[in-house]
């Protein structure tokens, strides 16, 4: 058995209330503890007509960093499906179940639905 | 069948699951019959066979069902807040829609014809400008997704944090421009590039 270098592990007493090596950059500390403002949010995204032909789903379930917009919700989007940028401009957002702004803030367990250009009646 | 009472149940909304049955148009007309009423104005949205030359085989409707149930019904009470109504219903169907069949009725009661008939027409307007409806035409050689002038014209406010009610809309200069690059959908929409909605 190799002799384990203890004085490695262990800080030296004199070392120790100070800062290790990976906290001596606080302010990489404090963007990290920004970044912590709570878990991720879950958001359900719902495809019609065009929108479902141009991503082959009816829906997905996409996991956004807390205080995400709905505009940062369609830039995830139109990274994974590209295509949706023929619809991205003519399109709106509705936000459970109602026209929203792209930048309103989301929430835990909303659904976002893609609106290309309607054609009732 | 996805339907939805208005205020005091005096309303009849319904979006019609896809079925080859078309729309019972007399039941909605019954629906709006009152006895204080002294005239009924009927909305009727048919699929006709040609567009720009092509002949159309048939319309395919889908819909974001809650949502539309949600717009008809603020839909209905923007009527009734600008018009004096006895009662209203409207009617979507889903699915395959073959041509000279109803797509969409609306049918709107009142004690003097000109709410009714403007009321109706406001109706089938909202319609096409703001409820998360689809129609895909269908060709012998391929079939396109329609786009309505109307919600192309209303885009910018349904976008916008402050629309929530269609009467408040005015259609702006920028907004008919656009339309008018624009392939427009079946008649029985607003011809009017400028238009001015009643007011709450």
């Amino acid at each position: 058995m190799r002799d384990l270098n203890i004085t490695s592990v262990i800080p030296p007493f004199q070392e120790r209330g100070r800062l290790r090596p990976w906290q001596k950059n606080p302010k990489k500390t404090s963007d990290m503890a920004e970044m912590e403002v709570g878990p991720l949010i879950q958001v359900k995204v719902l495809f019609f007509a065009r929108a479902r032909e141009l991503t082959g789903l009816t829906d997905i379930s996409l996991l956004m960093p807390p205080r995400s917009t709905a505009r940062d919700c369609m830039s995830k989007l139109l990274n994974k499906f590209p295509k949706l940028e023929e619809i991205y401009n003519s399109m709106v957002v509705a936000l459970n179940e109602e026209y929203a702004p792209e930048s309103t803030v989301l929430r835990n367990s909303d659904e976002l639905a893609i609106i290309p250009p309607i054609s009732g009646g | 069948m996805a339907a939805e009472g208005g205020e005091a149940t005096e309303d009849l909304i319904e979006i019609l699951e896809a079925s080859p049955t078309p729309i019972d148009l007399a039941r909605y007309v019954n629906h709006v019959r009152d006895p204080a009423a002294g005239a009924i104005a009927t909305f009727e949205g048919t699929t006709r066979d040609t567009f720009e030359g092509k002949r159309v085989l048939e319309l395919r409707y889908e819909a974001y069902v809650p949502m539309a149930l949600r717009r008809l019904r603020a839909i209905c009470s923007a009527a009734r807040a600008a018009w004096p109504l006895r009662r209203l219903a409207v009617a979507h169907r889903l699915g395959t829609v073959p041509v000279g069949e109803a797509s969409v009725f609306t049918a709107a009661s009142a004690v003097h014809r000109a709410d009714a008939l403007e009321a109706c027409r406001f109706l089938i307007d909202e319609v096409k400008a703001s409820v998360p409806i689809w129609k895909k035409e269908v060709y012998a050689n391929g079939e396109v997704w329609k786009e309505n002038r109307e919600f192309l014209q209303r885009r910018n406010a349904l976008a916008s944090s402050s629309c929530c009610c269609a009467t408040k809309v005015v259609m702006d200069d920028d907004a008919a421009a656009d339309a008018a690059a624009v392939t427009a959908a079946d008649d029985g929409g607003s011809g009017a590039d400028k238009e001015e909605f009643p007011a709450v």
